[in-house]
């Protein structure tokens, strides 16, 4: 059985599709340099519409008599006042544009205006080069670096300095280890339960904050931040997992990109924090087969976060401590412990 | 379709779950169909797969494994019928309920009348109602458009109108949807289902087809106090397919091999809680429970009525909702020992995070328990909120899902429901350990006798027989005399106190005849108001028990003295 791979990885090659839900326009050219705060491509998905029913305002009796008195056609762009139909003669009517639109309809006399908001801007999420464009979509994108992959994250894109607050995976994000020199930077700790913390990087302001995990009651304060926020492990008190704060310890004053967009399973979309590093990656795999000797990581209590090497899958099935009868695989831990865990409880690494 | 065991077929039947993919064997063995193994792995729907065939794969090299039997050829390709070397089989039955949740907007008249049985059909599938658009709702047209538009609905459901009734409120309904077509490109368009006035319907489809694929089917609210949902489910159940043969891949691939069209898992576990109410002795209609990682379905059937619920309350991703609706307290309150409320709160996200990790500890498991009893709790009232004709007294009562397929013994699995449910009267409660219960249903379609001998066969554990009666006692009160006669030996009599949970010393298949009187107005059978009389039992795997703790159950305050209980009732079964 292949099972999908989370990477932690200090050097890969990254490639990744930056695409809109629907066509929009593509701000960026193939070989284009990018940051994570730049905008790919733009989408009028908060536009909103404006029925002005012409028949009616003209007082006339049928579609048809309006229709013809309509002095645009679809697609015309129109100024707020521009006259859109009137009538003849000494008390001729007017129908105006109320605002500045776009017909995008005309039917049973009546004109719909497409009034444009703020556009969607999709960001690049990532540090790198424009390898593709897509019209009327996105872009491919590709960059080389370190890529630590979350499991959380707050739906917030930034990049800025890494600066690693913690010096052990386990050490906690609190007010007293916040100063005003990590203003714009992002923060590297690895547990959080305090939300004087998170506001007051909030204040700073940082632009990022990557965590091994935080306590679920801070999840509405973290998707209020102004500030991304990504996870590597979950909720709780559990430390980062020792491969990724290697990984984001050793890279301290870098350039780091956080996309701390959702966890989408289907879509295949996750948190990431990426480090774009001045040397070639390979592309890591994205599948493995579950064999000895792999690295893996474990997904539940009590060692939600540990690191391990896969020994064997075990025959059959193991009974657990709750009597629960598993699927199950002998790992040895960092620390040379021997632990069994169900199959279904590990995260394949690379 | 075959009418006897002579037109005898192998029979494969693919359920394709969110977290899993099962593909289970059932053959003719001495002239009787029987269910023959199973195999699972993980759905391989998400990215980096996108694509189920890889998980069906791998179900079918175990199933392989297991059973000495070649599925597929060299090119992984099915083999379909079976051959003279026992390769292959006759038929394929497929099932799903994996894929992206499903984005509907509604839009009816009036928000109780049509636009409430539109929400009705919404909740008997995997999806979720992105926006509803009434004639209550006070918004502008044009808000509206730009509503359903924001929302990128995947189907549309348009109701409304009784038969005979409104006509332009509804026309100016299409029109709406339209302007929705013309704004939206070709593939980002949605489906609409029509199901209101059939005065319209034609129309309606000519109309809207010019914009989208568009169908209609039978009135989902003929008249303001009749709603029937079955006609409009079955059309759905295409439209449905439609959808979800050009979001999962490898589906189609599964449905050019497959005697019938793929199945929506709900409504094909619905279609056979219908087919045992048909075959069952019971007036008391059936009851199934699918507690699942995303939902959590029951499907009932009693005398002319249906009930189907999906509900967004699940033991994986499902949680999150659970998380967002309930008070952590209404979970706590189920563990058998103390846990500090932040640790059921989190290790519950990590769950949703991880949807398909195993407990490993007693606490995580009584964790997980306590969810499962709230979410069976909650679903139960929901249904009797819904439908005031709702009442958990059936017989059987089915049950599915890996928290009571994989409980540590049958014990757990039945107090779960006992818990969570809380049935009153007398049943008997069917685990259904391999997850078949869907796929029988769409076995029926094609071998309605495969279906019927299945049902009997060794596929379907009996837990036991449940006799819960209702009281309003003071705790310690007796409430129920009982006097057991077996086939053979002395009969046995005790007196049941309310607030206690008591075993029945019953074998498996062991048949004895029971005499109940009840004390202190109390009553056996609310539904029937028996006080008194004598019922045959069959004995289960946890013989049969006696649930004297009231409905609702209703659990001290003082949090020792309700762990000690929990134990106590835990202990009472052998769990």
């Amino acid at each position: 059985m292949t099972y999908a791979v989370t990477h932690f990885t200090p050097l890969t090659y990254l490639r990744r599709a930056r695409l809109l839900p629907v066509a929009g326009r593509v701000q960026v050219r193939q070989g284009q340099r990018v940051i994570a705060t730049d905008v790919i491509a733009s989408a009028d998905l908060n536009n909103e519409h404006l029925f002005i029913d012409v028949r009616r305002a003209l007082h006339l009796a049928r579609a048809e008599q309006a229709e013809a008195l309509i002095e645009y056609k679809v697609g015309d762009k129109l100024q707020a006042g521009d006259i859109i139909a009137q009538t003849g003669g000494l008390f001729k009517r007017i129908v105006r544009a109320p605002v500045d639109g776009v017909i995008v309809a005309i039917s049973k006399g009546q004109v719909t205006l497409e009034v444009p908001k703020t556009p969607f801007d999709l960001l690049a999420g990532m540090e790198g080069v424009v390898i593709e464009v897509i019209p009327e979509r996105g872009a491919i994108l590709e960059t080389h670096g370190a890529l630590v992959q979350g499991i959380w994250g707050n739906d917030k894109i930034a990049q800025g300095v890494l600066l690693p607050l913690a010096e052990s995976p386990e050490d906690a994000l609190t007010v007293d280890r916040l100063d005003v020199s990590m203003r714009g930077g992002v923060v590297l700790a690895g547990t959080c339960s305090s939300a004087e913390a998170l506001k007051t990087a909030g204040d700073l302001p940082l632009r990022g904050l990557i965590l091994g995990s935080m306590t679920a009651d801070l999840i509405p304060l973290a998707m209020n931040a102004s500030y991304a926020i990504v996870l590597t492990e979950g909720f709780g008190l559990m430390g980062m997992n020792s491969q990724a704060f290697r990984i984001l310890a050793t890279n301290e004053k870098r350039d780091v990109c956080l996309n701390a967009g959702g966890y989408d399973p289907f879509a295949g979309e996750r948190p990431e924090v990426i480090i774009p590093l001045p040397a070639q990656g390979k592309a890591a795999a994205e599948v493995s087969e579950l064999k000895p000797g792999l690295s893996v990581r474990l997904l539940s209590a009590p060692y939600h976060g540990k690191i391990g090497t896969l020994l064997e899958l075990l025959p059959g099935l193991t009974e657990l401590s709750n009597q629960l009868r598993v699927p199950a695989a002998r790992i040895r831990l960092e620390n040379e412990t021997l632990v069994s865990v169900p199959v279904m409880n590990l995260d394949v690494l690379e | 379709m075959p009418t006897s065991v002579a037109d005898v077929e192998t029979i494969l039947a693919i359920d394709l779950g969110s977290v899993f993919t099962r593909a289970a064997l059932f053959d003719v063995v001495n002239g009787q169909y029987h269910f023959i193994a199973s195999a699972s792995a993980p759905t391989t729907v998400n990215a980096p797969f996108r694509d189920v065939s890889e998980s069906v794969h791998v179900a079918l090299d175990q199933l392989a494994e297991i059973t000495g039997r070649k599925f597929a050829d060299e090119e992984h390709r099915l083999i379909l019928p079976s051959q003279s070397d026992n390769s292959g089989v006759d038929r394929l039955v497929v099932t799903y309920s994996c894929g992206p949740e499903l984005r509907i907007a509604v839009a009816g008249l009036l928000s109780d009348v049509s636009l409430e049985s539109a929400r009705h059909l919404v909740e008997t599938l995997f999806g979720r109602v992105v926006e509803a658009i009434g004639l209550n709702d006070r918004r502008r047209s044009e808000a509206q458009l730009d509503a359903v538009i924001k929302a990128r609905p995947d189907l549309v459901i348009l109701a409304g109108g009784t038969e005979g009734g409104a006509s332009r409120s509804i026309a100016k309904l299409v029109e709406l949807l339209i302007m929705v077509c013309r704004l939206l490109p070709q593939d980002k368009r949605p489906t609409v289902l029509y199901a209101g006035n059939q005065a319209l319907a034609a129309k309606v489809k000519e109309v809207l087809s010019k914009w989208t694929t568009t169908y209609t089917t039978l009135n989902i609210r003929p008249t303001i106090d009749d709603e029937d949902l079955e006609p409009a489910r079955t059309t759905l159940n295409q439209v449905i397919g439609g959808i979800r043969m050009r979001q999962v891949g490898g589906l189609e691939r599964l449905a050019a091999s497959s005697s019938v069209a793929p199945l929506p898992f709900s409504y094909a576990f619905g279609r056979m809680i219908r087919f045992i109410g048909r075959v069952s002795e019971s007036s008391k209609g059936v009851l199934g429970i699918d507690l699942g990682a995303s939902h959590t379905l029951f499907a009932a059937v009693e005398e002319e009525k249906q009930y189907l619920k999906m509900l967004p309350l699940g033991m994986g991703r499902g949680i999150v909702n659970l998380l967002n609706e309930s008070p952590l307290e209404n979970v706590m309150q189920w563990l058998p020992m103390h846990v500090a409320p932040e640790v059921v709160r989190d290790y519950l996200w990590n769950k949703s995070l991880y949807p398909s990790t195993i407990p490993l500890t007693q606490e995580s498991l009584a964790i997980e328990q306590s969810a499962a009893r709230h979410i069976l709790r909650l679903a139960t009232q929901k249904l009797m909120t819904d439908y005031p004709g709702f009442y958990p007294a059936f017989e059987p009562i089915v049950v599915s899902g890996s928290m009571f397929s994989h409980a540590p013994n049958a014990a757990q699995a039945l107090l779960l429901l006992l818990d969570g449910v809380q049935p009153v009267g007398i049943s008997t409660v069917i685990l259904d350990p391999y997850h078949l219960l869907a796929s029988l249903g769409a076995i029926a379609q094609v071998n309605a006798i495969a279906a019927v001998q299945l049902l009997e066969s060794n596929a379907f554990l009996n837990l036991g027989t449940i006799i819960c009666p209702i009281s309003t006692a003071k705790y310690g009160t007796p409430v129920l005399r009982v006097r057991i006669e077996y086939e053979k030996g002395s009969p046995n009599q005790l007196e049941v106190r309310q607030g206690s949970v008591v075993s029945l010393p019953l074998q498996p298949f062991q048949t004895a005849n029971v005499h109940l009187d009840a004390l202190h107005h109390s009553e056996i059978d609310p539904l029937f108001g028996k006080r008194s009389g004598s019922f045959k039992i069959v004995g289960g795997v946890c013989g049969a028990v006696i649930d004297a703790r009231g409905r609702p159950l209703v659990l001290p305050k003082d949090a020792a003295r309700r762990r000690e209980l929990i134990k106590k009732w835990r202990a009472a079964l052998g769990g």
